[in-house]
């Protein structure tokens, strides 16, 4: 049986300390698609991505309730291995952070902590995530450079291969393409076309256009609640909430 | 209409003036410090040079007795250099742990009110006067010394190591520290979100991150070593032995320091000769630490 829905939100809230960034959220995100999170700054999308992986974990005062449930089990729940929940729930960020390490290594880097490989499985799976992000034919012949010396697309295209390195079942994205020209951003959406095939990407993103282009789902927020959500070309073409609509047609935000 | 001389006047010449004076005077001051330190340059090499002309340099720096003042004089200063290498790196290997561990403590573990006081405990360290630690060393460490390895006398150079690690932990805590903390959060959250634990995140790429600020405060820790004389004094017996962890010992710094008040002559040369050995090794390690912090910078 296909696993339909592999993260369900459910009544979930998060409050940074007396701030409550996220009220109620019921949000399904099913496999092997791209659901894009959608609002003005500030609306919360980015605090819900990353309550998917507990990266709110490593703030200070930040509170939870409701739950997440990946593959059915509560994310929240006491004796959840936060690593591994990370290593099955990989991210990318917002403005390119490869480690201020070889290619290679920063590759290398997520798989070298959870096995012990051999040098030649090691190349091979180096090898593996970089052709998946598209950036092997670039680099290949200077895996021993810094990563530093990447352009920023290429950079962002590193990121998703050291994501990848650890074989994830699901990419989070936060506005992955905010810090790009439009060639890079191009890469980038091409690549995640193919990456759904075998992951399933949630991405946040402020630009309206990408979410239309690429999203198969798309979940506005604003301030702090899920306004609407379902698939791309009915949120786009007859949106239900007023205010949807108003946001979708470039009326604020 | 005068739309643009309104901007230029009586006032615009006293500015200038002004601004000229100022920089005139900053000038000045800026060169204070440059004819300090050629003043000083000056003063070791003109002085140095004449003794260790006499002794010969290749005698003065390998010759392993001092004795200064016998009937039967000898200038070599070959123990002194080993003492100042060997105490230096004695503090080194003790107080780089305890001090890099804590600057991660500082910068990554601690909460913050816990960090404010360890942090207030690290400046009352560095301000503390280096004739306190010594008299500390002397009254409590050097007996302790004694009878743990059951010596004739605690005054030892192991003494003088362990006063040296505590007196360069604050310098080593507040640059790593610095370093750590410049680290951007984002190359911590990647590792994070690739499932890493703190500690994995910590020492793989944090410290990786900061390597060159650690570099660099190891090298000040190194200097403040090497060129301390009080604590030094009080607590390594002063005996221009070659060096032995559990004998007393004399270092470039004391050998000059114990005679400096009634030397004369020959013997007062040789000890700016000394001052001059000391004054290259120093510049070395500022050399050292200027690499070091611009290769910090550049990444």
């Amino acid at each position: 049986m296909i696993e339909m829905n592999i993260i369900c939100a459910k009544k979930l809230c998060l409050y940074y300390r007396d701030f409550q960034a996220l009220k109620d959220i019921d949000l399904d995100v099913p496999a092997r698609e791209i659901t894009a999170l959608i609002g003005p700054s500030g609306c919360g999308k980015s605090t819900f991505l990353r309550t998917l992986n507990r990266m709110n974990d490593l703030i200070q005062g930040v509170k939870i309730t409701g739950e997440v449930t990946y593959h059915g089990e509560n994310i929240y729940a006491g004796q959840v291995d936060v690593t591994a929940l990370r290593k099955s729930i990989g991210m990318v960020f917002q403005k390119p952070n490869p480690f201020p390490m070889s290619i290679y290594d920063n590759v290398a880097y997520g798989p070298k902590l959870h096995d012990n490989l051999s040098k030649a499985e090691l190349n091979d799976l180096v090898e593996r995530s970089l052709r998946g992000a598209a950036l092997w034919d670039e680099v290949k012949d200077r895996l021993k450079k810094s990563a530093l010396s990447l352009s920023g697309g290429q950079q962002q295209r590193l990121c998703i291969a050291r994501a990848l390195s650890v074989s994830p079942d699901v990419l989070l994205m936060d506005e992955p393409t905010s810090a790009l020209d439009p060639a890079s951003t191009m890469k980038i959406e091409e690549l995640m076309g193919h990456l759904k095939q075998d992951y399933t990407v949630v991405i946040v993103t402020h630009n309206m256009q990408q979410a239309a282009r690429i999203s198969d789902r798309t979940a506005f927020f604003l301030t702090g609640d899920l306004v609407e959500s379902g698939k791309t070309d009915e949120i786009f073409s007859m949106p239900k909430d007023k205010r949807t609509e108003d946001y979708i047609t470039g009326r604020f935000g | 209409m005068r739309p643009y001389n309104a901007f230029l006047g009586v006032h615009m010449k006293t500015k200038n003036i002004v601004e000229k004076t100022m920089q005139a005077v900053f000038f000045a001051l800026g060169m204070v410090t440059i004819i300090a330190v050629a003043t000083i340059s000056a003063f070791l090499i003109i002085n140095g040079i004449p003794a260790i002309r006499e002794i010969g340099l290749w005698a003065f720096l390998s010759g392993q007795e001092w004795r200064s003042t016998g009937a039967n004089p000898a200038f070599g200063i070959l123990p002194f250099i080993l003492t100042s290498i060997y105490s230096t790196i004695g503090a080194i290997l003790i107080g780089v742990p305890i001090g890099l561990m804590t600057a991660i403590f500082l910068a990554k573990v601690a909460n913050p009110r816990l960090a404010a006081v360890v942090n207030t405990a690290v400046e009352l360290l560095a301000g503390i006067p280096s004739v306190v630690y010594g008299f500390v060393g002397m009254i409590v460490l050097v007996p302790l010394v004694q009878r743990t390895f059951a010596l004739a006398s605690g005054a030892i150079l192991l003494s003088a190591i362990l006063v040296l690690s505590v007196m360069i932990l604050p310098g080593i805590i507040s640059v790593s520290r610095t370093a750590l903390a410049a680290v951007p959060r984002e190359y911590e959250e990647a590792s994070f979100a690739l499932g890493a634990t703190k500690t994995e995140t910590i020492f793989k790429v944090s410290v990786p991150a900061a390597k060159s600020g650690i570099a660099a405060g190891v090298v000040l820790g190194i200097g403040r070593a090497i060129g301390e004389v009080m604590a030094v004094l009080m607590v390594m017996g002063n005996v221009p032995n070659m060096p032995n962890l559990f004998e007393p010992a004399r270092s470039l710094t004391t050998a000059i320091a114990m005679e400096l008040s009634y030397a004369t002559g020959f013997q007062r040369q040789t000890l700016l000769s000394i001052g001059l050995v000391l004054f290259c090794f120093i510049m070395m390690i500022n050399l050292i630490l200027n690499f070091a912090l611009k290769r910090g910078y550049k990444a």
